[in-house]
């Protein structure tokens, strides 16, 4: 009996450890001389198709993804960068070609695409975001929803010359 | 323990077990996220659930829980349903790595972005040793005593593992059906535990 709990506290320790683990990346400092890059999420690539289409709404909409893309250093707004998107929506899975789309940021580096209600898959409702037109770092990005009833998601890029 | 009783009150245990295992997943049956889903990830996900039920059915056939099933037949078919559990967690795994194949490699090399996924392989990598050693019981002489301190080590790492997995998944689990299940089991497993006096120094 004695032996449950050690092993209950080790978990709770073992999981708040985890969980710190699994969001590398957002909790870099921003550096003195300038706003820092962005870097790839783990898993963020995960069911990437290379050369999604630039679309005006990815399938029948109803969910928006919307985001900044941004220099790194100055953090001046990058415009006509393209940002692909894809997620498990009520359309279709990630791996689905028709659940892939790309969109262009506009004069002041924000970008908005309408998709369908991004639905939870493999425990997470979650979207996925790639930057990998070449001019800048390749960034690939996989924002959680809060709550998978959200009907929108926002990520943000900061890019560095590659 | 196996004191006669009523033929009603013998059937009890065997009704709650079941409907324990059964409860999970007729609720989850009902999730709308079903409705999005292809066969193979739908049927990976209900392996899993049924994993989960089995596991509770382990510990309750092992310390003699039901009435009326004696102790070999008891342990019998522990090692009956400990081999399904196995498949039912090989079974899972897959249907996960044919719908979505760079997730499940990342879990399997402790690379996921999702901390119930670590707990999940955790808990398999630990459910396969146990069954491993229950395996190797049969071939290699080995004191009893600390045989079963080596099998019942490794079933508290795959039952505290899964109950993780399941409480931090947004899955197909009703989430009232997912908390009970995972006190049950975690209340049987203490139990059997200590009524086996697994850590005690003698038997």
């Amino acid at each position: 009996m004695t032996i449950l709990r050690p092993t209950r506290r080790e978990m709770m320790v073992l999981t708040a450890a985890a969980a710190a683990a699994g969001i590398p990346g957002m909790s870099i400092p921003a550096r003195a001389a300038g706003l820092a890059p962005t870097r790839t999420m783990r898993g963020g690539a995960n069911n990437y198709r290379p050369g999604a289409p630039i679309v005006n709404r990815i399938g029948g909409g109803g969910f928006w993804m919307s985001g900044t893309v941004r220099r790194a250093g100055d953090g001046a707004p990058l415009a006509g960068q393209r940002i692909q998107i894809w997620a498990h929506t009520t359309e279709g899975h990630e791996r689905d070609a028709r659940s892939h789309g790309a969109t262009l940021t506009n004069a002041n580096g924000e970008f908005r695409l309408e998709m369908p209600q991004i639905v939870p898959a493999f425990g997470q409702a979650h979207g996925h975001l790639a930057y990998d037109s070449g001019d800048f770092k390749t960034v690939f990005l996989r924002p959680v929803m809060a709550s998978s009833k959200d009907t929108s998601l926002s990520a943000h890029f900061v890019l560095e010359p590659a | 323990m196996r004191t006669e009783k009523s033929p009603v009150r013998a059937l009890l245990p065997w009704i709650g077990l079941t409907v324990a295992v059964l409860t999970p997943l007729a609720l989850a049956s009902m999730s709308p996220l079903l409705q999005w889903r292809g066969p193979v990830y739908i049927a990976s996900g209900f392996a899993g659930i049924l994993a989960m039920g089995l596991m509770l059915v382990q510990p309750v056939l092992v310390a003699g829980y039901l009435p009326r099933l004696g102790p070999v037949i008891g342990r019998r078919v522990h090692r009956y349903v400990g081999g399904c559990l196995v498949l039912a967690v090989v079974a899972h795994v897959a249907g996960l790595w044919i719908t979505s194949p760079p997730d499940v490699i990342d879990v399997l090399l402790f690379r996921s972005p999702t901390p119930f996924s670590v707990w999940g392989a955790l808990a398999m990598w630990a459910l396969f040793a146990a069954a491993g050693l229950a395996v190797l019981r049969m071939r290699v002489r080995v004191p009893l005593r600390l045989w079963r301190r080596g099998h019942v080590t490794l079933t508290l790492v795959a039952v505290g593992g899964t109950i993780a997995h399941v409480l931090l998944i947004e899955g197909t689990m009703e989430t009232v059906s997912k908390v009970a299940l995972s006190l049950l089991l975690g209340v049987i497993v203490a139990k059997a535990v200590r009524d086996l006096k697994i850590w005690s120094l003698r038997r």
